[in-house]
């Protein structure tokens, strides 16, 4: 091996071996515990197989429950975003005046934390109706729209879950936003010109072409919304409390390990989490690689 | 240009808005913690020498581990660390309080210590199964039966609550305060107006409640998830005898029995008289809602009585009014905050010392009456506490004792969260059928079953 490659692999070396220990190591020992029986302060492992999974996913309503959740929340979330996303997006292409100024205001909502966000979005869906009406449905209720005016989160399950998504839409619209801007501005001028000289009216234009094109962008929104919204925890542990009917995975984990200390449950659901973050990200990683190998 | 910047001042603004928010809770505590460490130098005139600076030596220090971080509590603390610091000048108290809701965040910060072999002289916890079936069972809390002895503590507490901090006839904690968890709080002038009387029955109640119902009162204010659970375990109460009621938490009554579906038949009947927002309210907005007219009633542990006495209402006719809940007089159902001593306690003298106070007459009537809590001993000071509280003291010589589920008395923290679990599954979809087969399934796989 050359003195270069020595110094390269002394450079990475330490940064190596602590990514070794602490997320490898850690996902390893994880993986061990879920396989345990480690309930209680005292650690434990006899090995008792997949059992953990199988109690989890065949006779656990509470896990059924998160899971649910979890997919009417990404649901929601997900399909917001882009929507919105690539409206706004679209819209800011179309060289409005004080286009900055409208980025900013969109985007401005990431700049807050999850939990600012719960806070804030559970006074204005505050449920409680009559005169102690307040939020958006006192708003609702002045402006006339009475019809409007609803129990939000609180509505029963598995409908109230929808209600989480519109803070997190709040939130993460403008980030879907600006990826598709992104998106938009790197679409040659040819091409539109191309497909205008063609006879494609606007709306052609946009199915036909410009959408298409955008596909990298809309992949990336899915990839990076997706895990945020598979791991969600923040917003709902601000704006519910801990309700099971708007439990996620994550909110489980952490009420069944360091309430009821169940080490091994928690860390079962834990893992879970994980292959179902890893089922999205890594294709995504892999892509980009063989991509850029491409290139 | 302009634009931008005005963006920029909004942005920071409310950054700023945002700081001051979250700095508001944070200086709570920080008084209280230098009062209580330098509370030495106040009663001690040897302690004026002491160099500040110079961090106790490590001999001395009585390091006690408490949630107890704001308002009441932590002065109530610092009372009772003044009748220590009295007592016993030759150790200094270091106070290791952890802030954050009932003690979930210093929970997790002592379970990391015990795992890593460092734990506190002594440390807070729920008396009853929640330290034994966490600490107790994993070998590291020291048996006390000594100290109960050498100061005559069976003689001044009541017989009932020692098996229920006892396992195995180990007496493993100090109870320091006690509260009463079936509460019916109201306030009585406001009753007079809405035409009711206080219900002493379940089916009382429904009567009342469907008057309220007819006048577009709340007839039940609640609120988040484990206030669900603290109404749960008072009609539990209510619907059987006390015998009854603690077979469930050591397996002789079997949670399929028709004793439970009973309650669980109750339960079901009572939510529906509480309102809908509930998930959205901490247990004082809950209260609240009966200050300020919207609820008749609200089930809630006599800390009430402290948020009562907070909103300026006094005990008694023109303020707020108790009784027990429907089905429940004659009983206390309790729950107490205590000490304990870990094995291998850092300065074992020391924090025997602190458990000889927590116990003793002068240290409960210095830290309960600011507390608002009743000491656990039966021979504390009439004359220190309020109406309400005397009250409860005198229920507390007198009533049948039985624990609280939703506090720690009864039910270890495993088991506990299998039944809370229980209640939201059975919030979210209203089987009660499915309710009492997961009761009976949390039992067996948590519980003494």
């Amino acid at each position: 091996m050359s003195r270069d490659r020595l110094t390269a692999a002394a450079m990475i070396a330490p940064s190596v071996i602590l990514v070794g220990i602490f997320v490898y190591g850690f996902i390893a020992w994880s993986a061990r515990v879920s396989m345990s029986d480690w309930q209680g302060l005292i650690p434990s492992y006899n090995f008792v197989g997949l059992e953990n999974f199988t109690q989890l996913i065949l006779h656990d309503r509470r896990f059924f429950i998160g899971i649910r959740n979890t997919g009417v929340f990404s649901l929601v979330f997900l399909g917001g975003a882009i929507v919105l996303g690539l409206l706004l997006a679209i819209m800011l292409d179309r060289k409005l005046p004080a286009e900055g100024f409208f980025r900013s205001v969109f985007l401005f909502p990431m700049a807050v934390s999850f939990i600012v966000t719960g806070v804030a979005w559970r006074w204005l869906m505050n449920p409680a109706l009559g005169s102690r009406m307040s939020g958006l449905n006192l708003l609702f209720d002045r402006l006339g729209l009475d019809f409007l005016v609803n129990q939000w989160h609180m509505n029963p399950p598995p409908w109230g879950m929808a209600f989480i998504g519109i803070p997190a839409l709040w939130q993460m619209t403008g980030f879907a936003m600006a990826l598709f801007l992104a998106g938009l501005r790197s679409i040659p001028e040819d091409l539109r010109e191309a497909a205008r000289v063609d006879g494609a009216s606007e709306f052609q234009l946009y199915r036909r072409v410009i959408i298409p094109l955008l596909r990298p962008a809309v992949l990336s929104v899915v990839i990076i919304l997706g895990h945020i919204s598979l791991k969600i925890f923040d917003l709902i542990i601000a704006m519910t409390g801990r309700q099971v009917a708007l439990d996620v995975p994550a909110i489980y984990m952490w009420t069944t390990t360091f309430d009821a200390n169940n080490f091994n449950r928690g860390a079962a659901i834990g893992l879970l989490l994980l292959v179902s973050v890893a089922i999205l990200v890594v294709p995504y990683l892999w892509y980009s690689r063989r991509q850029e190998a491409e290139l | 240009m302009r634009i931008r910047c005005g963006i920029a001042l909004l942005a920071a603004g409310s950054l700023l808005l945002a700081a001051t928010a979250c700095a508001e809770e944070e200086p709570v505590d920080e008084p209280v913690a230098d009062e209580v460490v330098d509370a030495p130098e106040l009663d001690d005139p040897e302690a004026a020498e002491y160099d500040v600076m110079e961090p106790p030596a490590e001999g001395d220090a009585v390091e006690v581990f408490t949630w107890w971080t704001a308002g009441g509590e932590a002065e109530g603390l610092a009372a009772m660390v003044e009748v220590f610091n009295a007592e016993y000048p030759e150790y200094t108290f270091v106070n290791a309080a952890v802030a954050g809701g009932a003690g979930t965040a210093a929970r997790a910060v002592l379970a990391s210590r015990l795992a890593a072999g460092d734990p506190p002289s002594s440390w807070q916890g729920h008396a009853g199964a929640e330290l034994i079936g966490t600490y107790v069972v994993a070998g590291q809390l020291e048996p006390l039966n000594f100290l109960f002895e050498e100061e005559g503590w069976l003689d001044v507490l009541p017989e009932a609550i020692i098996p229920q901090i006892s396992e195995d006839g180990n007496i493993y904690s100090v109870p320091v305060n006690i509260h009463r968890a079936n509460i019916l709080w109201h306030l009585p002038e406001q009753l007079d107006e809405f035409g009711v009387e206080v219900p002493t029955t379940w089916e009382e109640f429904f009567t009342v409640a469907d008057e309220l119902d007819a006048q577009g009162v709340i007839p039940l204010a609640l609120g988040e998830a484990w206030t669900v659970m603290h109404l749960f375990e008072t009609v539990l109460l209510g619907t059987m005898d006390v015998a009854t009621y603690d077979g469930l938490w050591d397996g002789t009554t079997d949670w399929s029995g028709p004793e439970v579906a009973e309650a669980i038949e109750v339960f079901d009947r009572v939510l529906e008289y509480t309102n809908p927002d509930a998930p959205t309210l901490s247990w004082d907005q809950a209260t609240q809602l009966v200050i300020d007219g919207d609820a008749a009633f609200n089930i809630m542990g006599d800390w009430a009585a402290g948020y009562f006495g907070a909103q300026g209402l006094e005990p008694g006719e023109g303020g707020y009014g108790w009784a027990p809940v429907p089905g429940t007089d004659g009983v206390f159902q309790w729950l107490s905050d205590s000490f304990v001593l870990p094995v291998d306690a850092h300065n074992r003298d020391g924090a025997i010392a602190w458990l000889r106070v927590a116990g003793s007459r002068e240290g409960q009537d210095a830290f309960n009456p600011i507390k608002g809590s009743i000491p656990a001993r039966t021979d504390g000071d009439r004359s220190l506490y309020d109406e309400y509280l005397l009250s409860a003291m005198e229920d507390w010589e007198t009533d049948e004792v039985t624990g609280s589920l939703a506090h720690g008395t009864v039910a270890s923290d495993a088991f506990k969260s299998e039944i809370d679990t229980s209640i939201g599954l059975y919030l979210s979809d209203g089987d009660t059928a499915a309710f009492q087969d997961a009761l009976v399934s949390a039992c067996t796989s948590a519980g003494p079953c």
